[in-house]
């Protein structure tokens, strides 16, 4: 009898990979819109996957910052370019057959070298839990630095795209 | 059969590889650079996955940095493809051919 936290596995997992599937190559719409918005499933999905693996604060930063933030970012630029002509452009036919076989190159030798590894880790050992305390008492401590050096680089970013969009590039 | 590392990276590695495939055939900067978050997010999985199945949380602190990183370069690059469209009317790439502007 499989238990409930697999299936929701399986459950996310496939979620997950249609979401995606749908996002880069949808049949029925090219429209940027629609892939913004299965992006947006796609990153839900693949929070619960988060909470499975007991990442629970993870999980609340990818939807909020994921879900919430940036996909909010690309509607907005979406919206302010008017893409029309994206949906009546043909696509290149050799670009999407080769970029296929590349594609499926890449995946099956992932999946080859996944299965001929052997697992290391020993079957009963007890997994960390990714709680908001444990984390916190990492990055303030191990990470002080790098944390610091981050808030440096949302700055510049922050002033380098306040500077993109002047009027006048000089 | 209950889901292991391995299962993990497989949803991982396939994730990458349907990134890698928006990259190369869709033709829209906008597009395309939503799948280079897919990219990103695949390996923010595999991070995750390796976090918690070798007791070790630093991979988590990896992805939290990332998740970081990941925001400032949309802004960025989002307003260099709205700079971009206003000189030239396209975020097509292959109308974008021409190193000058």
């Amino acid at each position: 009898m499989p238990q409930l936290t697999d299936l929701l596995f399986y459950a996310f997992a496939g979620l997950t990979l249609l979401f995606g599937f749908l996002c880069v190559a949808n049949p029925l719409s090219r429209n940027p819109v629609t892939s913004a918005m299965f992006l947006v499933l796609t990153i839900i999905s693949m929070a619960g996957l988060f909470v499975l693996l007991h990442a629970f604060f993870l999980a609340a930063v990818q939807i909020l910052v994921y879900a919430g933030a940036v996909m909010v970012l690309f509607l907005f630029v979406i919206m302010l370019l008017d893409l029309k002509e994206e949906e009546r452009r043909k696509l290149n036919a050799i670009a999407v057959g080769l970029g296929s076989v590349a594609v499926l190159g890449l995946a099956g030798v992932l999946l080859r070298a996944l299965i001929q590894a052997k697992p290391v880790i020993a079957a009963g050992t007890q997994p960390v839990e990714g709680s908001t305390k444990e984390l916190g008492r990492i990055l303030f401590q191990s990470y002080l630095l790098p944390f610091e050096i981050l808030s440096i680089l949302l700055l510049v970013a922050m002033v380098g795209v306040i500077l993109l969009s002047k009027k006048e590039l000089k | 059969m209950q889901p292991g590392l391995p299962h993990y990276l497989a949803v991982s590695a396939l994730l990458f590889s349907l990134g890698l495939l928006g990259v190369i055939a869709r033709r829209s900067l906008l597009v395309m650079y939503m799948s280079l978050e897919l990219m990103l997010n695949a390996a923010n999985l595999a991070l995750v996955a390796f976090s918690r199945f070798n007791q070790n949380l630093n991979g988590q602190v990896m992805v939290f940095f990332i998740i970081t990183v990941a925001a400032a370069e949309v802004a960025v690059g989002l307003a260099l493809i709205v700079a971009l469209f206003r000189k030239r009317q396209t975020s097509h790439v292959e109308d974008l051919a021409s190193l000058k502007l």
